[in-house]
């Protein structure tokens, strides 16, 4: 029969003879596979002359089945001699599997290296602050080796690419936070407080903070991407031989382009919020548009104005910061960069609403409640 | 007692018996405006070892990417083992992706896995019925047959040397044995000791498992050592077909600026060196090799 492999234990001459025929190659040899290994033995000859076409894994098959049984092969054909002659001796046991512990040491391996990293990293995300600020201080000293139109270029894809999302996001929120706090301050009769709510809620707080996550998002996860990609091409190597400090060149462009972005932005978010939350007493509260942004006028403190423009470039550096760092600490291979991008946003955000937190504690207490 | 194989129809395990495992014609390829090809024709024999030259930019990589599929020609046909490239769409199954093993340029191992993972992918892709057992096998002595080292197997690819990662390469491209090897500069970015290593791997694989293959090279000595015939690549067309020998002969500029130049000779004189050598009982031979071993005056490389 042909298109199938067989084989046939027989009794011969000074033992047992197993017979194989048909094609033994890697498409046919599956089905086999088991039966062969468990063979009963002892075999003393393997008899391959039936075998039409032969390829490495029939050989490799008939090679450990000669091993196993000390079975000498007769009747090999010229190629399967070649190839018979090419496996011979090669024994291996090999892990396929990169080495991995038992779970009861991968375990505590795995938090004492997480509680490591952490300490390495707070270290190393000081020590890269350091570093930018040295490169700062010799880019003030050095003017002229400052990178413009990098920065520009960056500014473009910060801040003003970001309008249309940052613009819409915040439109939604301020309708949002008007429809639902009038639905609040109507039980008190209080339904004009939206405007101080809106107004209030979106300058200091709300403005900044969601304007900081959209960049983080857009922007800090963009920054380690490039930058991670750049390390693994050895693109940041080679700049590095050709005199040019990639924190010149790459980082502060990036964190700069972060820090003057995020008052503009975070400031532009809150207006908008602020048509927004108009736009709703319009036509739910019968306030009309232009008599609301007058109240805000009136009813929003200046230092609130102050509290959001203060806190923004400190978020903008801190997910600058973070989607640098991160896209510089790339190594080995690209599944890296998801992990390092993934890393610097989740970071980035957590730290800005940590910060947020302390922030709106450190305000209150100076009286800018 | 009889293995019974119920799956896998006749007539698809038979080796390919014709002559030309690829036959390509009137290809055509073009970018945008840039005409890569035009009317291309190569046919390459079973069993030979055929090299591919050209310069930089003439399309000797999409010429390849071409034949096993991934670029989908302007005009023209491609044919391999008899099927049609060209009609099927780019991820039909045409039977011939486990015919065919590729070695790209990189090595393009899957940065995730082991060198032994990634010699198993093409296995468990094709024949899912394979025995874990039998598939860790294959993958060990693959690995092993492509001359890398017993503990290199479960190595991640960015734990190898460049060399090292071409080896896992080429082991991947032979997981199915495949009759047709595609090798797209494996000796590019090797030292010359890992580079003749190489081409004499090359050889020996050719030979023992009775491959084709199909090889892209700036080598001048691979083309000398290994190459039955050459295709040189030249004005968007195949300009020749030859062994080196015949194609030093031909008249045309590139070919002669290719063969005959400075490193042309150096590579023809190491291989005649080589020749010698092998008669060094013989004492013309040995004459000739002391006197081609001093060059006079350090002129020439040889």
């Amino acid at each position: 029969m042909t298109g199938l492999a067989e084989y046939e234990l027989h009794e011969g001459e000074g033992g047992a003879v197993l017979t194989l025929t048909g094609p033994y190659l890697v498409s046919t040899i599956g089905a086999l596979d088991e039966e062969l290994r468990d063979l009963p033995g002892p075999i003393a000859k393997v008899d391959i002359s039936g075998v039409t076409e032969i390829d490495t894994v029939g050989a490799w098959m008939a090679c450990s089945i000669s091993t196993d049984h000390q079975a000498e092969i007769t009747g090999a054909s010229d190629r399967a001699q070649r190839l018979l002659g090419a496996l011979d001796g090669i024994d291996s046991e090999q892990e396929l599997a990169a080495p991995r512990l038992p779970v009861w040491s991968r375990v505590p391996e795995a938090m004492g290296e997480k509680m490591f990293n952490a300490r390495t990293g707070i270290v190393g995300v000081v020590s890269f602050l350091g570093a930018l600020l040295i490169s700062a201080g010799t880019l003030l000293r050095n003017p002229r080796r400052f990178r413009m139109v990098a920065l520009v270029h960056q500014i473009e894809l910060v801040g003003v690419s970001a309008l249309p999302i940052i613009g819409l996001m915040s439109f939604l929120i301020g309708i949002v936070i008007a429809q639902q706090g009038a639905v609040q301050l109507a039980a008190f009769g209080a339904e004009t407080l939206t405007v101080n709510l809106v107004g209030r809620i979106t300058l200091r707080e709300l403005g900044v903070l969601m304007t900081a996550i959209m960049v983080a998002g857009r922007s800090g996860s963009a920054f380690a991407a490039q930058l991670g990609t750049m390390k693994l091409t050895e693109e940041v190597d080679a700049m590095r031989t050709i005199g040019i400090s990639p924190m010149e060149a790459l980082v502060i462009p990036r964190i700069m382009a972060a820090v003057l972005m995020m008052p503009l932005l975070g400031f532009y978010s809150s207006c908008v919020a602020i048509i927004g939350g108009a736009v709703v007493g319009d036509l739910m509260l019968g306030i009309p548009f232009w008599t609301f942004l007058a109240r805000i006028q009136e009813v929003v403190p200046t230092y609130d104005v102050w509290v959001g423009l203060i806190k923004a470039p400190v978020f903008g550096l801190i997910v600058g910061l973070a989607g640098c760092y991160h896209g510089l600490q790339v190594r080995g291979n690209s599944e890296e960069v998801g992990t390092r991008t993934t890393m610097s946003v989740v970071s980035a955000i957590f730290a800005v609403i940590v910060l947020d937190a302390f922030f709106a504690v450190f305000f209150t207490e100076l009286g800018w409640g | 007692m009889a293995g019974d194989n119920g799956t896998a129809a006749p007539g698809r395990h038979e080796r390919f018996r014709g002559d030309n495992p690829i036959v390509v014609s009137g290809l055509k390829n073009q970018f945008g405006d840039a005409v890569i090809h035009e009317d291309l024709d190569l046919k390459v024999r079973r069993g030979e070892i055929l090299g591919v030259v050209g310069g930089s930019g003439t399309g000797k990589s999409v010429l390849m990417r071409s034949i096993i599929g991934l670029q989908m020609p302007t005009a023209g046909d491609i044919h391999v083992f008899g099927k049609s490239i060209v009609d099927a769409e780019p991820d039909e199954e045409i039977g011939v992706r486990d015919r065919w093993g590729v070695l790209f340029q990189g090595g393009a191992l899957f940065s995730t896995l082991t060198v032994g993972e990634n010699v198993e992918v093409p296995l468990k892709q094709f024949y899912p019925q394979i025995s874990d057992e039998l598939r860790h096998e294959i993958a060990r002595f693959k690995i092993i047959l492509s001359g890398l080292p017993e503990e290199a197997v479960n190595k991640y690819p960015s734990e190898l040397s460049g060399g090292m990662k071409k080896r896992a390469g080429l082991a991947r491209a032979l997981a199915l044995d495949p009759e047709l090897l595609f090798l797209d500069e494996p000796t590019a970015g090797l030292d010359p000791i890992g580079a003749a290593a190489f081409d004499n791997l090359t050889r020996e694989l050719k030979e023992t498992l009775g491959l084709t293959v199909f090889l892209i090279t700036h080598d001048l000595d691979t083309l000398h050592e290994i190459c039955d015939r050459v295709a040189v690549i030249a004005d968007k067309r195949v300009i020749a077909v030859d062994t080196v020998p015949n194609l030093m002969e031909l008249d045309h500029p590139w070919i002669q600026e290719y063969f005959n130049g400075p490193r042309g000779r150096a590579a023809l004189t190491a291989q005649a060196l080589d020749e010698l050598r092998r008669h060094m009982d013989e004492p013309v031979a040995a004459h000739a090799v002391k006197a081609l071993d001093k060059p006079p005056a350090g002129k020439d490389k040889a």
